[in-house]
């Protein structure tokens, strides 16, 4: 069973790009995290990036910054994400990629953590600080290929390196839209359009962009050159803002809703 | 014991054994690889360290001199110590070497703007002065909680041009002014030269750090030959990062003098409130390198405590782990209370003001010195002076009255 190829392929069937919706695990607290996680992904999310909180999270802007300190403050762990993913797996069959800081998976030990994220019903693991160069100290310790390991492509990624990058992914590419954290403005869609162009001539696997798509406008433009749009941050935002709202769920929702209209051609 | 063999480390991917490598974002392995390149292709250019060695000499200042610590060694009634007076350097601590080095290498990569993060200040300062002399942009990350504890250095960074940029995330110290250097570098990495300054991060930082920063033990080397008439019997030297410890013990790793590593055991390392990261700590990854690492079982990090803002740091040099390992250097920890006192004992017996930084170095030379017989020499990296812990010593009521 791949989940991931399956779904690009009924989404080609159906005219449609992904819509890969990112959340930080546990935030605002792991049960109000846990219903709109399962709402997210029967309205429209067709992957879940379920992040997991890191203290130092280097790669991300203020936003996920501070959604990870919550999550933490809640006292999420890798362990409790393993747990949430098994909870989200029984209600819907939508893919799920962890997405992780290494250390936190070198501390739970990474053997271990195949084994069990595999069994919660994981589909990949982005891990956005082990580049390729470092990743066989992980991988090594797989005890087989049933997680994909989502690569990640950024615009100062030379043409040779994009090849290498794409020898070893599997599942689908992760393209950064823009040098930067996460959550960053400036979308420039016209260099998203060139960057894709030259990945797509050296994989055949999906590509989904992310970073700094915020809109509906944003994904309609980013979805007609790629085959996923990710959408972080401007959940975290709205989550944020609405941390107390007892209709925090449904107006995540309704945002899912917005996005993924956008992604129908 | 297995040999440390120096040449052998970093290996090509910038390991040193099992620590080091290269754990970063997509986004900067591009400027990482880069930067190797003109690591391995342009520093050992003799045009190159004609001009780094012109400056050390000219402009930093060096040599500096070894001094024999004779009050100070008859106080204690054993072994003779040597103080490797880095304090004297230009700016007032060892991280010139460093600064140097790293911008002459951006201009020879024709990158105009150059970031760092700061602790003590004194790598801001550093970093600043040589941005000023190249007249290059400079921008300083540096944690509020150390800003508020340093504020002389942050005067000069500004006076000498640099925009200082507060830190507000986690306590405010060295940990999260490193973070927020690494984010504004994502984005900002096509024209922008990282100086980072300590033997930490991703590869090659801690292999170009140390080769900046070993002019100190080259130097020592030769100065303890003809001050004491051979090679001293022990180095002692702090870590916070451990830079100042590298460049001390590098050029001697092959020999057999002992080598003592003094972290900061701030309350005290059973508290739970210090930065001995090596003496309590496990391997982990952060900053873009896999060394010892304060953190918890989740493999979440955990804040440092040191009255010693160079000091306050959860991580180590990758290079520091591997010696740890192989038990060529032993690495004991110094808490605030033994450091100021050791501050206060150079103050008055030498005329020596130290930074807290190094006055852990010289509360463990105490220790060891007072175990060892007479004719035993001890060098001590006196790495900073203490100019700017005097607002931080002063609300010590025992101490400065």
């Amino acid at each position: 069973m791949n989940r991931l190829h399956d779904m690009f392929e009924n989404l080609k069937q159906k005219k449609e790009k992904a819509l890969v919706g990112f959340v930080t695990a546990g935030d605002p607290d792991i049960s109000v995290s846990l219903r709109m996680i399962i709402s997210m992904c029967k309205s429209g999310v067709d992957i879940l990036e379920l992040g997991i909180p890191f203290s130092d999270p280097t790669a991300d802007g203020p936003v996920i910054q501070r959604s990870s300190a919550r999550a933490l403050a809640n006292g999420v762990s890798l362990g409790k994400v393993i747990g949430m993913t098994k909870k989200i797996r029984e209600e819907t069959d939508v893919p799920i990629i962890l997405f992780s800081y290494y250390n936190p998976i070198h501390a739970y030990g990474n053997a271990r953590f195949y084994q069990d994220a595999l069994e919660a019903g994981a589909d990949g693991v982005l891990v956005v600080d082990l580049p390729p160069e470092e990743a066989d100290e992980m991988t090594d310790t797989w005890a087989g290929d049933g997680l994909s390991l989502i690569r990640l492509v950024a615009p100062t990624t030379p043409g040779e390196r994009m090849k290498h990058i794409a020898e070893s992914a599997s599942g689908f590419m992760y393209l950064v839209s823009k040098t930067g954290v996460t959550g960053s403005d400036g979308l420039d869609t016209s260099e998203i359009g060139q960057h894709t162009e030259l990945l797509r001539s050296v994989t055949q696997l999906p590509i989904c962009v992310g970073f700094g798509i915020s809109t509906p406008e944003d994904v309609a433009a980013v979805a007609a050159v790629a085959d996923g749009v990710v959408i972080g941050s401007a959940f975290e935002r709205l989550i944020e803002d609405n941390l107390d709202n007892p209709d925090l769920v449904s107006i995540i929702t309704e945002r899912v809703c917005e996005y993924k209209a956008a992604t129908k051609l | 014991m297995d040999k440390f063999e120096a040449e052998n480390y970093p290996d090509s991917n910038g390991h040193f054994g099992a620590y080091g490598g290269r754990y970063v974002a997509e986004t900067l392995m591009p400027a990482l690889l880069e930067l190797e390149k003109a690591y391995y292709d342009i520093t050992p250019d003799p045009a190159f360290q004609d001009e780094f060695h012109g400056l050390l000499h000219h402009y930093a200042g060096r040599p500096t001199p070894i001094f024999h610590a004779k009050r100070l060694s008859a106080h204690l009634q054993g072994a003779s110590i040597y103080l490797k007076r880095e304090d004297l350097a230009h700016t007032g601590a060892h991280k010139i070497n460093n600064t140097l080095g790293q911008a002459l290498l951006a201009r020879w990569m024709r990158k105009k703007k150059v970031i760092a993060e700061t602790g003590a200040g004194q790598h801001g300062v550093a970093t600043a002065t040589v941005a000023a002399l190249f007249g290059m942009e400079c921008n300083i990350f540096m944690g509020t909680e150390d800003i508020r504890r340093q504020a002389a250095n942050v005067q000069r960074m500004k006076l000498l041009g640099a925009e200082v940029t507060p830190v507000e995330s986690g306590t405010g110290t060295l940990k999260d002014a490193m973070n927020e250097a690494m984010r504004y570098w994502v984005g900002a990495v096509q024209d922008t030269f990282y100086v980072i300054g300590s033997v930490a991060g991703p590869h090659p930082y801690p292999a170009m750090v140390r080769d900046f920063q070993k002019v100190i033990g080259e130097e020592a080397r030769g100065q303890i030959s003809e001050e004491a008439g051979g090679m001293p019997d022990m180095l002692i030297a702090c870590v916070g990062g451990g830079s100042n410890a590298m460049g001390l013990f590098f050029p001697f790793i092959n020999d057999t003098v002992e080598m003592v590593g003094v972290e900061a055991a701030g309350k005290g390392v059973e508290t739970g409130k210090h930065a001995a990261t090596l003496g309590a700590g496990s391997v982990g990854v952060l900053h873009g390198s896999k060394s010892y690492v304060l953190q918890d079982e989740n493999g979440q990090i955990q804040e440092a405590h040191s009255i010693s803002a160079g000091l306050d740091y959860p991580g180590v040099g990758p290079e520091h782990s591997l010696l740890k390992d192989l038990e060529r250097v032993r690495y004991v920890a110094i808490n605030d209370s033994q450091a100021l006192e050791a501050f206060q004992t150079l103050c008055t017996l030498e005329g020596i003001i130290p930074a807290l930084e190094s006055s852990h170095a010289v509360a463990q030379a105490m220790i060891e010195a007072r175990r060892r017989p007479k004719g035993d020499v001890i060098v001590v990296n006196l790495s900073g002076r203490g100019d700017k812990d005097l607002g931080i010593v002063n609300q010590n009521p025992e101490l400065g009255s």
